[in-house]
């Protein structure tokens, strides 16, 4: 693997390690599994986009494409609480619909952000080299959103977070509205995706409408790479292992794209299928299954 | 103070499957008493129970708190007043959580929650007196998960949680029926004095003759969805197994071994 190969996975690792905290929260917090991410990430990144290209700041961009997919996820839980739909349908529901939105948003599949201004051109003008510089950016989010989710995770009602996805009897009994907790949950874990879509596009300098395609599976492998190699003992802990987990994840995508077996090498289309074979393994190998009993509740 | 008036509750109503759990159940509960249920399995005891909670809405019928109406109030608002315990002792506490988040969610049982630490530091000196007060040195364990204490400990825990924000109505649902007869005897004595020192006003259904004669002050036998026994005070006092039988067969007019899982 190229150094550039390398920094470029170290890069991808902590704007993803956004989604990445997004899915830990859904899936392993709340015990929700939720499909709305695939549509989530495209959304913030067409959101971002096109606020840049109206002439907002690239930072305040990124705060309207996480309130947008904030609403998104409460969509979500909203069809899942109030509907009584089934959480996986409800959140595929939502994901399907966002298409036609994230092309109505941008008014095409897709925008590109050529010679826009972008959040990578604040940390360029500090001086550093454009490849570490949003290699940079992206670990300064990431590290802010961990701080952010472990602060958020120790108030009440974060506590209650927790104790919904654990116990939601429980919970009820003591005075909780569930339905409320679970819609502002899944719609808090959506504004992390739709925020790392807002930098990705950014970085990339374009919205797709179909970018977000596997991003609940990459998100999977990422978490449970993550809590099998750093575990999950607190809550602090599993919120690191999910960020490094992110990162391990594109380096080892990174790693499988540089290998040449005679022939045979990977293509980019081939990630998909691998991500997915290696979510499987984790999922039925029954070592790294102890480990996962382990961190969810 | 709490009053249940003509509750008629239906499971799967028009189904095939359809259950009448409440048949027309009233009572009022005066406040302060101890009240144990008792009834054969699928008489109503939980459906009961869990219809104060607001576990559900009643098909037809009232309830009343302190002559409020609360027949509707979903679950959550009423848990500012009640204070519930379950027979499983994994549902009443969060095990991956530390024994002062649970006791911390419980404090703020019923009251808005917001971005204060969940467990604040000056409460801790509080969470050890009540948690020395049940005698299993959880009191030395606050940052221990729940997860990894014993169903007693964890059922102990619960009753402390259940009433910290004090309940107007604590209700106990077979709360030691899953546990071996040295930790029920534990729970039950730690439930006596609870209710007894702060007066609670209490329903607690039980499956053991004995214990619902030893404890409280009035006893309710449910039978297909209806109350069928309602017995207080001296005459309560004076009760033995032996009575509490042979008055449920002449109300039933059933024979002896038709009902035999009510020696259970
Ligand atoms: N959630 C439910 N769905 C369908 N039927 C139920 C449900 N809960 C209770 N029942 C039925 O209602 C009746 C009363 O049940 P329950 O209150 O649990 O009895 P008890 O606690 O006295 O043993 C039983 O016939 C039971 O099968
Ligand atoms: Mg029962």
């Amino acid at each position: 693997m190229t150094t550039y190969a390398f920094l470029g996975a170290l890069e991808q690792g902590f704007v993803y390690g956004l989604m990445v905290l997004g899915v830990y929260l859904t899936f392993r917090v709340l015990d929700f599994p939720d499909l709305t991410v695939d549509g989530s990430l495209p959304l913030g990144a067409a959101v971002a986009s096109v606020a840049i290209t109206a002439g907002h700041d690239p930072f305040l961009a990124l705060t309207f494409a996480a309130g947008a997919g904030f609403l998104a996820g409460a969509v979500t839980g909203i069809l899942n609480t109030k509907f009584k739909i089934l959480h996986l349908l409800a959140s595929i529901l939502t994901m399907i619909a966002l298409y036609s939105i994230t092309i109505r948003i941008m008014g095409r599949p897709n925008l590109t952000l050529l010679g826009k201004p972008t959040v990578m051109d604040a940390v360029a003008a500090l001086g550093l080299p454009p490849h570490l510089a949003s290699t940079a950016l992206f670990a300064c989010f990431a590290a802010a959103a961990v701080a952010a989710l472990l602060w958020f995770l120790r108030t009440e009602i974060g506590q209650t977070m927790l104790a919904t996805g654990d116990n939601p009897q429980m919970i009820r009994s003591l005075g909780v509205d569930t339905d409320i907790v679970i819609i502002g949950s899944v719609g808090l874990s959506n504004a992390l995706v739709a925020l790392a879509g807002g930098l990705i596009a950014q970085n990339q300098g374009a919205a797709d409408v179909n970018m977000g395609v596997g991003t609940i599976v990459a998100g999977l492998a990422s978490v449970i790479i993550g809590e099998t190699l750093f575990g999950c003992r607190t809550v602090a802990r599993a919120l690191v292992a999910a960020v490094a987990g992110s990162v391990l994840y594109r380096l080892a995508i990174a790693f499988a794209l540089s290998l040449k077996i005679g022939d045979f090498s990977f293509q980019p289309s081939d990630l998909k299928l691998v991500t997915a074979v290696l979510v499987v393994l984790a999922l039925v190998a029954p070592r790294i299954r102890k480990g996962l009993a382990r961190c969810s509740s | 103070m709490l009053v249940l008036d003509r509750i008629v509750k239906y499971f799967h109503k028009g189904g095939v499957n359809e259950v009448l759990a409440l048949n027309g159940v009233s009572l009022e509960v005066e406040k302060g008493d101890f009240i144990t249920i008792i009834g054969s399995n699928g008489a109503g005891k939980s459906t009961l129970l869990t219809g104060v909670a607001g576990g559900f809405l009643p098909d037809s019928g009232r309830l009343l708190l302190d002559g409020e109406e609360i027949t509707r109030l979903p679950e959550h608002r009423r848990a500012k007043f009640i204070g519930r315990v379950f027979q499983d002792p994994l549902l009443g506490t969060c095990a991956s959580m530390t024994i002062e988040q649970n006791m911390a969610l419980a404090q703020r049982r019923g009251l808005t929650r917001g971005l204060a630490a969940g467990v604040k530091a000056g409460d801790r000196e509080f969470f050890r007196a009540q948690l020395a007060q049940i005698g299993l040195g959880l009191e030395n364990r606050l940052h221990d998960r729940v997860g990894l204490l014993s169903g007693g400990q964890r059922q102990s825990l619960t009753m402390l949680m259940a009433t910290m924000a004090e309940p107007r109505v604590l209700l106990l649902d077979e709360h030691t029926a899953a546990l071996d007869p040295k930790t029920a005897n534990h729970i039950l004595e730690l439930t006596e004095r609870i209710v007894r020192e702060r007066r609670l006003t209490t329903l607690m259904v039980t499956h053991n003759m004995n214990q619902a004669l030893a404890l409280g002050n009035r006893l309710i036998m449910l039978h297909r969805g209806e109350i069928i026994l309602d017995i207080r005070g001296a005459e309560k006092e004076n009760l033995r197994v032996q009575d509490l039988l042979a008055r449920f067969y002449a109300i039933k007019g059933e024979t002896f071994s038709s009902d035999k899982m009510l020696l259970v």
